[in-house]
C-alpha cells in the first residue's frame, strides 16, 4: 500500500513540473513567492542598511572620540548638518544615534537575520516545498521595503531624522516643538515602525505555521534541528510582542497628530502651557519595553539556533544536551516577557517592584549559561574544523558570555542607579546582543552560502574578516566598559564641557573610535568576498561541510519546490556525528536505521520496525494540493 | 547525552504531522497577533486608571443595542456555516447576507455611540479616559471592516454557488473571524462597563 501511495504521488509531482511554465522576470526575482529568492532580498536589503547604520555609528564616534576635529570633509555627505566651524551640528549627532540603533536593530538584525534565514532555512530544513503562504511571504518582505524606504527618506528630510533616541520616549517624541528631530522625521520613524510591524507579522506567523503544518514525514519536534527551533520561539515572540509596540505607536501617532494625552501631562514648553492633562509617560516605557525586551531575544535567538547548528557539524559531534537547548531557548523566551521593568529601575518604580523584576532578570543567566556551557562541551574534543563560519560562531560565544556577565551586574536594580544610561550599558548590550548576532549574520552566511548561491566563499578571506572583526570589536566595546563605570552618559554630544568627564578618558573615547573604524573597514573585505563569491567563487559540492540536515539532500541550487520528486523522509535526529562504527563520521537525517546496522544503538535497531509506517505517512506536499 | 535523547525518543511513536489547513492556522494566529493588540490597549488602560485623574462618564446605551446587533450576525454566520455544510444553497445565501448587513448596521450604531459620547462632552481629545474609549470603539470597528472585507469574499463566493459541503474552508475562515470579532467587542465592551 505504502510503495503504492508514493508512486502514484510521484506520477502526481511529475505531472506538475511538466505544467511548471518560466516565469517572467518580475515574477522570478522582484515579486517573487519563493522562500529563497525572498531570502536573498532580505539578505541583501539587510547588508545595504547594515552598511549605512554602521557608517552613522563611524561619523558620532568621529565627534565623540576627537570632539576637536574638522569634519569639512563629510560635507559631501551631510551637507548643512557640518556647520559653519567644520562642526557636527548637535541636533543631528542625536538623530545619527537614534538611527544607528533604529537600523541595526530592526532592519539589520531582526529583518536581516531572521528574514534571511528563517525565510531560507525554515522549508529546507523541515522538507517542505515552501513556506505556507507564499503570497504573504512576498508581503511580508515588501512590507520591509517599503518601511526601509520611509526611513531612508527621512534620513533626507530638512528637519532630519527622528533624534529621540531609538526607544522614542514621549515628551519629547510626542510633541513636534521638542526637538528638530521631533518633526516630520519623527511622523515617518512611525509609519515606517507601522509598516516593519506588519512585515514582521506577515512573517512570524508564516513561520510558525510552515514549521508546524509541514514538516516532512517523520520529522517530529524532537527531531528538529535546532535552528528550526529557534526560528520557530522568535516568531512566537514576535507575534506576542510586536502587536504591542503597534499599540504603543498607534497611541504615540494619536498623542502627535491629533491632540489626545495618553503620554502627555501638563507640560509648558518654550514658556507655553500645552493643553494637555492626564497622561502618563512612563506607561509608554511599559508599552515599549514589553516589545522592547523580547525584542533582545527577537534579534539573538537565530542567532544561537545557527550557532548550535555550525557548532555541532564542524565540532564533528552531536550537540551537548539537545533538549536542554530547547529548554533553555523556550526558558529565555518566556522570561523575555517578564523582566522588562528592568529597564526602567530609575523611572520612580517601587523598590519592591524593583527587586521582583531584579530577580526575574537574574534568572536568565540559568538558561544562558546551560546554552553557553553546551557549546563549550560540544567542542570540548570535538574534531574542529576550523571554517570561517565555524570561527564565527565561536566568537559569537565568546561575545555571549562577555556580555552577558555584565548583564548580571546591569540586572541589579541598586547597581542600575549608577549604571543606568552609561557607555557601560551600550558595551553591555553590543556585545551580547549586537556583536553575538552580527556574528550569527555572518556565520550563518558563511555556513549557508554554498545552498544560497551554489558557490564557495573565499575561506583565507574569510578568516582575515573573521580576525580582524573579532579583534576589532573587543577593542571597541571593552573599553567603554571602563567609561561608563566613570558615569560617561550615553547620548551626549561631547564629554568636554562638564567637569566630571572634562579631562578624563579622552584618549581611550579616541582609540575606540579608530577601533571602531578599523572594524567598519574590516567589513569591507566580507562585501567584495559576499560579491565576488556570488559570481566568481569555486563551484559549491553536495554537502561541502558535511551535514545531516535536510538542505543538503536538496540539489546544489534547489528550484522552486526545492526537491524534485519526493520530499526526503526523516528517521533519525540531525546531530549524528562521528557515530562509533559508522562508515563516515556524519549520517544525515534521511538515512534509515536499516541503512545504518553497523553503527545502531541497540533501541535504534527497534526504530527500524517503526520505519515503514514513518513511509506510510501523508507525503504532506503542499504542491500537490490545489492551490 | 544522545544516549539520553534516543532513549527518550523511543517512546516516540511515528506520528503525522499536523495537516490542519495552513490558511485556518494562519487565521488563528493572526488572531493571536490582534488578541495581544488589544491585551496591550486594555493594560495601558488599567495602568493609566490606576494613577487617578480619570474622567467619569456613562457609557451610552447605543453601545449596549449594539452588541446584541452583533451577538445576532453570530448566530446568523452560524447559520449560514450550517446550511452550507447542508448544501442549503438559499437560506446558506439569506443568512450570509443578513450577516452582512448586520455587519453594517453595528458599525453605524457604533458612530451613533460616538455622536453620543460627543454630546456627553467625552471628546477624544482630552482626558484619557475618553480618549480609550475611542480607541477602543474604532480600532474594534477597523477590524470589523477587514472582517467584512473578509465577509464580501465568501458572499460572492457563496451566491456564484463556490460554497458548499465540499468546500467549507472559505465560510469556515470568513466565520471563525467573524466570531472571534464578537467575541472581541463583547470583552471591550464588559471591560469598558466594569472599568470606566
Amino acid at each position: 500500500m505504502a510503495t503504492l501511495s508514493t508512486h502514484s504521488a510521484t506520477v502526481a509531482h511529475v505531472e506538475e513540473h511538466d505544467h511548471h511554465e518560466p516565469q517572467s522576470f518580475w515574477r522570478t526575482y522582484i515579486f517573487s513567492e519563493d522562500h529563497k529568492t525572498i531570502a536573498k532580498q532580505y539578505l541583501i536589503t539587510g547588508i545595504l542598511w547594515s552598511i549605512i547604520g554602521i557608517s552613522l555609528s563611524v561619523m558620532f564616534r568621529l565627534q565623540l572620540g576627537f570632539p576637536n576635529m574638522k569634519l569639512e570633509f563629510l560635507r559631501p555627505i551631510l551637507g548643512g548638518w557640518i556647520n559653519e566651524a567644520g562642526k557636527l551640528d548637535q541636533d543631528f549627532y542625536l538623530a545619527l544615534v537614534t538611527m544607528h540603533g533604529t537600523i541595526m536593530v530592526f532592519f539589520v538584525l531582526t529583518a536581516g537575520l531572521s528574514g534571511t534565514f528563517s525565510n531560507f532555512l525554515i522549508p529546507l530544513q523541515v522538507g517542505a516545498r515552501d513556506m505556507a503562504s507564499g503570497f504573504l511571504n512576498m508581503l511580508s518582505y515588501w512590507f520591509f521595503f517599503l518601511a526601509g524606504a520611509i526611513m531612508f527618506v527621512s534620513l533626507f528630510i530638512e528637519t532630519g531624522p527622528a533624534a529621540g533616541g531609538w526607544v522614542i520616549y514621549p515628551p519629547l517624541s510626542a510633541l513636534p516643538q521638542a526637538h528638530k528631530g521631533s518633526e516630520l522625521g519623527m511622523t515617518l520613524w512611525l509609519v515606517s515602525m507601522a509598516l516593519f510591524i506588519v512585515s514582521q507579522l506577515l512573517g512570524g506567523i508564516n513561520y510558525i505555521t510552515t514549521v508546524i503544518n509541514l514538516r516532512t514525514r517523520g520529522m517530529s519536534f524532537s527531531k528538529l534541528p535546532l535552528t528550526i527551533w529557534a526560528f520557530f520561539l522568535t516568531a512566537v515572540l514576535g507575534l506576542i510582542s510586536f502587536p504591542v509596540l503597534l499599540s504603543a505607536a498607534l497611541l504615540l501617532i494619536f498623542d502627535r497628530s491629533f491632540g489626545t494625552s495618553f503620554y502627555l501631562s501638563e507640560i509648558y514648553i518654550k514658556g507655553e502651557a500645552l493643553p494637555n492633562v492626564g497622561g502618563s509617560p512612563i506607561l509608554f516605557q511599559h508599552l515599549f519595553w514589553f516589545l522592547g525586551h523580547p525584542e533582545v531575544y527577537i534579534v539573538l535567538l537565530p542567532a544561537l539556533g545557527m550557532t548550535s547548528e555550525i557548532i555541532a557539524t564542524n565540532a564533528r559531534k552531536p550537540i551537548f544536551g539537545y533538549r536542554a537547548m530547547i529548554a533553555s531557548m523556550m526558558g529565555i523566551a518566556f522570561l523575555a516577557f517578564i523582566v522588562w521593568a528592568h529597564h526602567m529601575f530609575v523611572t520612580g518604580m517601587n523598590p519592591f517592584l524593583g527587586s521582583v523584576f531584579m530577580f526575574l532578570t537574574l534568572i536568565i543567566a540559568v538558561p544562558s549559561a546551560v546554552k553557553a556551557f553546551n557549546y563549550i562541551t560540544t567542542l570540548w574534543r570535538g574534531n574542529i574544523r576550523f571554517t570561517p563560519a565555524m570561527l564565527f560562531s565561536i566568537g559569537l560565544v565568546s561575545f555571549f558570555i562577555s556580555g552577558g556577565l555584565t548583564g548580571i551586574i546591569l540586572g541589579n536594580s541598586a547597581l542600575d542607579i549608577q549604571l543606568h544610561d552609561t557607555y557601560f550599558v551600550v558595551a553591555h548590550f553590543h556585545l551580547v546582543m549586537g556583536a553575538a548576532s552580527a556574528f550569527g549574520l555572518l556565520a550563518g552566511v558563511y555556513h549557508w552560502f554554498p545552498k544560497m548561491f551554489g558557490r564557495m566563499m573565499n575561506e583565507k578571506l574569510g578568516y582575515i574578516h573573521f580576525w580582524l572583526t573579532f579583534i576589532g570589536i573587543y577593542l571597541v566595546f571593552f573599553p567603554m566598559h571602563y567609561i561608563g563605570i566613570a558615569g560617561f552618559p550615553r547620548r551626549y554630544y561631547a564629554f568636554t564641557s562638564y567637569d566630571f568627564t572634562k579631562n578624563i578618558f579622552a584618549d581611550m573615547n579616541s582609540f575606540i573610535s579608530l577601533a571602531a573604524i578599523f572594524s567598519f573597514a574590516a567589513q569591507w573585505i566580507f562585501i567584495y568576498n559576499f560579491v565576488h563569491s556570488m559570481f566568481r567563487g569555486k563551484k559549491a559540492p553536495q554537502n561541502p561541510w558535511k551535514s545531516n540536515t535536510l538542505e543538503w539532500t536538496a540539489p546544489i541550487e534547489p528550484g522552486h519546490g526545492n526537491w524534485p520528486g519526493e520530499i526526503p523522509a526523516v528517521y533519525r535526529w540531525p546531530y549524528d556525528y562521528s557515530k562509533p562504527g559508522a562508515k563516515d563520521d556524519f549520517i544525515p537525517q534521511n538515512v534509515p536505521y536499516s541503512q545504518t546496522p553497523e553503527s545502531n544503538l541497540p533501541h535504534e535497531n527497534e526504530l527500524i520496525s517503526l520505519e515503514k509506517e514513518i513511509e506510510a505517512q501523508n507525503l504532506n506536499d503542499q504542491f500537490k494540493q490545489p492551490h | 547525552m544522545s544516549e539520553l535523547v534516543n532513549n527518550i525518543s523511543i517512546i516516540e511513536e511515528p506520528e503525522e504531522t499536523l495537516s490542519m489547513n495552513p490558511r485556518k492556522f494562519i487565521l488563528w494566529l493572526f488572531i493571536v497577533s490582534i488578541v495581544m493588540l488589544f491585551a496591550a490597549m486594555t493594560s495601558a488602560y488599567l495602568v493609566r486608571r490606576a494613577e487617578g485623574n480619570w474622567l467619569e462618564y456613562e457609557i451610552p446605551v447605543v453601545f449596549s443595542y449594539s452588541s446584541v446587533v452583533l451577538l445576532i450576525s453570530s448566530l446568523t454566520m452560524h447559520w449560514a456555516y450550517t446550511s452550507a455544510k447542508k448544501d442549503n444553497f438559499s437560506s446558506l445565501k439569506t443568512a450570509i447576507t443578513i450577516t452582512f448587513a448586520l455587519g453594517i448596521v453595528f458599525l453605524y450604531m457604533q458612530f451613533q455611540g460616538w455622536v453620543e459620547l460627543v454630546k456627553l462632552k467625552v471628546f477624544f481629545v482630552g482626558n484619557p479616559a475618553g480618549s480609550f474609549m475611542y480607541i477602543f470603539t474604532g480600532l474594534h470597528a477597523f477590524h470589523l471592516i477587514s472582517g467584512l472585507t473578509v465577509l464580501v469574499f465568501a458572499l460572492v463566493a457563496s451566491f456564484r454557488l463556490r460554497i458548499h459541503a465540499k468546500s467549507l474552508n472559505q465560510i469556515e475562515i470568513a466565520a471563525t473571524y467573524w466570531h472571534f470579532l464578537d467575541i472581541l467587542w463583547l470583552y471591550l465592551f464588559f471591560f469598558l462597563v466594569y472599568f470606566h
